[in-house]
């Protein structure tokens, strides 16, 4: 690093490494099969013109050449485990290693989904108690454990809304969503068939309750609010925004992708949400993988409970746990089986782990951790919206845009210093944002080379802007070029000479 | 806490920092009357052995050591070791969507290998970095069609998961997709003859499955031809993966919809599994689902990013066209690593032997039952019918550790007592032979009352 | 930047020609940055004025294309679907779509040269 020096991060060999069909030559195998103990078929009496004889560039290695080729691959990835990770509203916390120990437990890891209830007794009871930790967390009513992700959840979230008013009589039109929401909010609700309607923000950067009762009637099915919102402020008038809402029929949704601020400290159930999807990727400590899997559980309040997703989760009157198949009144199902069972062994391991004292304790770190990072860049960085942070806080780019340098070149460089970027350019309300969550797993450590890191950033950027504009100066690559890859797109490999 | 790094002295030092004197003060901005002053009622602090010990009860509960037949949708293989010893290094499992590709080009390049081996062997152009499952990629492919025709209906074969097309229902309902069922053959086939009635000018799509929910493997090309006479693309969805090893892949297909569970995912108790979709090279920015492309940066050395992402939902805000924001990386490379270790040869030879399994199995049914739909081909499941319900046989093999084929009353009613046995590679002769054995025993006892019930009537 | 006097122009910045050629402007392209793809409409497909008929698409942004006036689409330029670099080399030149104009006074409602550059001024004032 030619400019200044960094605490954390220095440059180690990193190994290069092809494609895998790159190494594939054939013979070579990393594979064995037992010796078949039922007599040999004849494929192609079997299957006729419906056999398969060639599969064409799939890769032939060995053992060894698998284990090094993914392993170099990982090693160019920069994770958790290696440091601070700030994305805000990501909550990118430690994913304890219990929790995958346990999700691999012979007999959890190995269930049927279509095995009998007699023998899924235990998959059923992990179900149950993960609901009731999640139902007293939020102080809801009813849960359903089924959506895969939280953009799912939003859908399943939002299909209940529908099936509310539907059965009132008048489905109504459309969502009320504040300007400062996650992209995937409005996506929802326009993919269950509302219109979407913005709802503007104050100057603190919390919903206007005076805008929002002006727009608030009868075509309104429900108010999708983050909260804490995405600039880390809690709607200090929710339940003013509440009482708007139910005073003329209609429902308030909360995205929970912010609960890491809330939980044991306050229960969205306790001011005034009726439908909440949380993230088990986010809050609960479930790994997020490169990229999934997720998990959103949609929590309701009782009026909603009768339109969860099939199967319901019950307790049958011989003490037993099963599905109940029959709702009538239910949305039906949103993916197949149950949900993502494997997450929730490891959501419930994270509870079970924590305790009441554990989870309330991760709440308070997550909250101080993100105001120290507040104070140390305060006047560095522009704060847009003096309001209060929780979880995350919100600069912006201004000071430093005036030397040509924006968010994004400011988070490339952040990687030299051996952090990942926060998120950039969002939350839409602040031009050139830099988003920045720590969440409670930071030791004070992590955060002082951090707040130094992008301090001594910023001061680069007054010394030799270009410098960071060409950032990241040391990685395996430079910035690639994403234009190219849109404008002609090469989404496989092929081998040299075959048409793409 | 033992996951939270923070002595005392150093938050007493952070909050002298900030200028607070308790965290408490961090918390007003949430009003007095909605705070949470008392503890949540939820277990206490468990110590990691105890969390060990509860879950290793409850696997306990779920019934250990039985020999399952069921298949349906969700798979048991063998999942090589490797699978887990990688897919655990925490720079994989640790690691965020791979947003700032310089940072992430491990996560990015194994996507891209992934998307190529599943063009490859599901005969398409290209694919996806994958789905949240088989049965919301089943639906959002049907969206996608939905977008590329301007079409408005969809013709589903009734031999499409039960399950999925439950999930194609809630996501169509509100898309106002009509959709039209078309039944099956005796062959177990889809009724070409009524889904030649079904496909009209205003179809988007046929939905199909190969191998179907019974095992068969449709007349793929036969299919394609009824929905491309009539400018309606075909969709396959394809729930057991395994299959491609030696089944001819749906290459007329224009979207394939695939479920990859079989290759090295946990069964789990339903998830999380991988979706996939596949498709041809002039739909893809009709796609739904993340997409990792090869460029290179600056210095012309290759690289990889996630690319064409106007088409993701949180782009398009309003105007997004699927629920997706997110895939299965980290199943999508336990899928990757199970190719790569069985690749050209390998995924062959283990599909043959799940081809024999079944083979043998059906073979040694059809001597004591009816094995239905016999005159098609099929891969590693097929169908038995019995005299008596398999709910009452099912719970007497549970008696012997085996759990039985999966009853189709519950999908299909008009199949009364049958149910859908599968084998695979790690089912045994002597596991088959036993279950056999069971059932021909049932249909003896069952016989033998009827002729008693004769007799007494003829005397 | 100059704007060409032989079209006239919107407030959502496409440009249109007497005879129904349609584009967007040199100020639009620049706003999106590198354009990677065009979405247009078939030949055939009416447009209405004010309303959608297309999109362009850059890295991480997605933007309507709103017809300036209502027409039927004669043609389409399909060289933007490999080249859609064209756009941002040569906005004025690389039309999108030509129309048949189905009421040639609406031209008359869209902003000359003179007007959209003023348009142009005042919107980046704010």
């Amino acid at each position: 690093m030619t400019k200044h020096m960094t605490r954390k991060a220095t440059r180690h060999i990193s190994q290069n490494e092809g494609l895998i069909f790159e190494k594939s030559s054939p013979g070579k195998a990393a594979w064995k099969l037992p010796p078949l103990d039922v007599p040999e078929v004849d494929t192609a009496k079997l299957l006729g013109k419906q056999e398969r004889k060639d599969l064409g560039d799939m890769p032939e290695v060995s053992e060894i050449e698998i284990i090094r080729h993914f392993t170099r691959l990982s090693t160019w990835n920069y994770a958790i485990d290696l440091g601070m990770y700030p994305l805000g509203s990501c909550t990118m916390k430690y994913n304890p290693r219990v929790n995958e120990f346990v999700a691999r437990i012979e007999g959890l890891a190995n269930g049927h989904p279509y095995q009998a209830e007699k023998i899924s007794q235990g998959a059923l009871r992990i179900i149950r108690t993960l609901s009731d930790c999640l139902l007293e967390i939020t102080g809801m009513d009813a849960i359903t454990l089924q959506p895969a992700a939280g953009a799912q959840g939003e859908l399943t979230g939002l299909l209940m809304v529908r099936a509310y008013h539907q059965s009132k009589g008048n489905a109504r039109k459309k969502i009320l969503i504040p300007d400062s929401a996650h992209g995937t909010n409005p996506a929802t609700a326009a993919t269950v068939g509302y219109a979407v309607e913005n709802l503007k923000s104050n100057e603190r950067g919390m919903v206007d309750v005076a805008a929002l009762a002006a727009q608030m009637n009868e075509d309104v099915a429900a108010l999708m609010v983050t909260n804490p919102n995405t600039l880390g402020v809690f709607e200090q008038e929710i339940a003013k925004i509440a009482e708007l809402m139910h005073a003329k029929g209609g429902l308030l949704y909360m995205d929970g992708a912010n609960m890491n601020a809330l939980v044991a400290k306050a229960r969205p159930g306790d001011f005034g949400v009726d439908v909440m999807h949380l993230n088990l990727h986010k809050t609960f400590s479930t790994p997020h993988g490169g990229g999934g899997p997720g998990s959103g559980p949609v929590a309701v309040k009782k009026v909603l409970a009768p339109f969860l997703p099939t199967p319901v989760l019950i307790t049958k009157p011989d003490g037993t746990l099963g599905f109940e198949y029959n709702c009538p009144q239910s949305v039906g199902r949103v993916r197949a089986f149950y949900g993502n069972f494997g997450m929730f062994i490891r959501a419930l391991a994270y509870i079970f782990a924590n305790g009441p004292d554990g989870l309330r304790q991760t709440t308070e770190d997550a909250v101080l951790n993100a105001n120290y990072i507040r104070k140390g860049l305060e006047g560095v960085y522009d704060l847009p919206y003096s309001t209060p942070s929780m979880h995350e806080v919100v600069f912006s780019d201004r000071l430093q845009s005036k030397k040509g340098v924006k968010t994004m070149d400011l988070a490339k460089r952040l990687i030299d210093y051996g952090f990942h970027p926060y998120t950039t350019a969002f939350p839409l309300i602040v031009p050139g944002a830099l988003m920045i969550e720590p969440t409670e797993s930071e030791p004070k450590e992590e955060l002082d080379l951090f707040i130094e890191a992008m301090k001594s950033i910023a001061e680069e950027v007054e010394e030799d802007p270009q410098y960071v504009l060409d950032a990241p100066h040391n990685t395996r690559i430079s910035r690639l070029d994403e234009t190219a890859a849109a404008r002609k797109p090469v989404l496989r490999w092929k081998p040299e000479g075959k048409a793409v | 806490m033992r996951y939270l790094p923070k002595s005392p002295a150093d938050r007493a030092a952070m909050m002298q920092a900030i200028g607070i004197r308790s965290v408490d003060e961090l918390f007003s901005p949430i009003p007095a009357n909605v705070r949470l002053t008392r503890d949540l009622v939820i277990p206490r602090q468990m110590a990691e052995s105890e969390i060990v010990d509860w879950f290793k009860q409850r696997a306990k509960e779920n019934g250990e050591g039985y020999t399952s037949f069921l298949g349906a949708g969700a798979y048991s293989h063998y999942r090589p070791v490797v699978i887990d010893a990688l897919v655990q290094r925490g720079e994989f499992l640790t690691s965020y969507t791979p947003y700032q590709a310089e940072f992430a080009q491990g996560t990015l390049q194994a996507i891209f290998e992934f998307q190529t081996m599943i063009a490859e062997l599901t005969g398409m152009d290209l694919a996806n970095a994958s789905m949240y499952d088989g049965s919301t990629g089943a639906a959002e492919a049907v969206m996608m069609a939905v977008r590329v025709t301007g079409r408005h209906s969809a013709a589903i074969a009734r031999s499409v998961h039960p399950e999925y097309r439950e999930v194609l229902n809630t996501y169509a309902t509100h898309q106002a997709i009509p959709q039209k069922l078309v039944s099956f053959a005796d062959s177990g086939r889809i009724d070409l003859k009524e889904l030649e009635r079904a496909v009209s000018d205003d179809t988007a799509c046929v939905l199909i499955q190969s191998p179907n929910f019974f095992g068969t493997v449709e007349d793929v090309e036969a299919i394609a031809e009824i929905a491309h006479k009539r400018g309606a693309l075909l969709i396959v969805s394809i729930a057991e993966a395994a299959s491609l090893g030696i089944v001819e892949p749906p290459r007329t297909a224009d979207i394939v919809a695939m479920e990859a569970q079989s290759f090295g995912v946990p069964l789990g108790f339903g998830g999380p599994y991988c979706g996939v979709l596949a498709t041809k090279e002039k739909f893809v920015r009709q796609m739904p689902g993340r997409l990792a492309g090869q460029t290179v940066d600056k210095n012309g050395k290759r690289g990889f990013v996630l690319t064409l992402a106007t088409r993701e939902q949180h782009i398009r805000r309003e105007k997004a066209t699927s629920n997706i924001c997110t895939n299965q990386a980290l199943v999508a490379l336990m899928v990757n690593i199970f190719m790569t270790v069985y690749g050209k040869v390998g995924l062959r030879e283990l599909a043959k032997q799940n081809l024999a399994k079944a083979a043998y199995a059906a073979d040694q049914f059809s001597k004591h039952a009816r094995v239905l739909f016999a005159g098609a081909p099929r891969f590693n499941e097929f169908v038995v019918e019995t005299s008596e319900d398999p709910y009452a046989i099912n719970s007497r093999l549970l008696g012997h550790k085996i759990v039985g084929g999966l009853p189709l009353k519950k999908f299909y009613p008009e199949l009364g007592h049958t149910a859908l046995w599968c084998c695979t590679e790690l089912t045994t002769r002597s596991m088959i032979d036993t279950a056999v054995g069971l059932v021909a025993e049932s249909e003896r006892s069952v016989r033998s009352m009827q002729e008693t019930a004769e007799h007494e009537v003829v005397r | 930047m100059s704007y060409p006097s032989d079209r006239k122009y919107t407030k959502e910045h496409e440009w249109i020609t007497a005879d129904g050629t349609i584009g967007i402007t040199h100020h639009a392209q620049d706003s999106l940055g590198d354009i990677v793809f065009v979405e247009l409409p078939k030949v055939g497909a009416e447009i209405t004025a004010g309303k959608t008929f297309g999109t362009v698409e850059s890295v991480k942004a997605v933007s309507d294309l709103y017809a300036p006036v209502s027409g039927t689409v004669t043609a389409t330029n399909e060289a933007l679907a490999t080249a859609p670099e064209q756009v941002n080399k040569d906005a004025h030149g690389a039309w999108m779509v030509k129309i048949n104009l189905k009421n040639p006074a609406e031209l008359n409602a869209l902003l000359s040269a003179a007007d959209y550059e003023k348009f142009v001024s005042e919107e980046a004032g704010h």
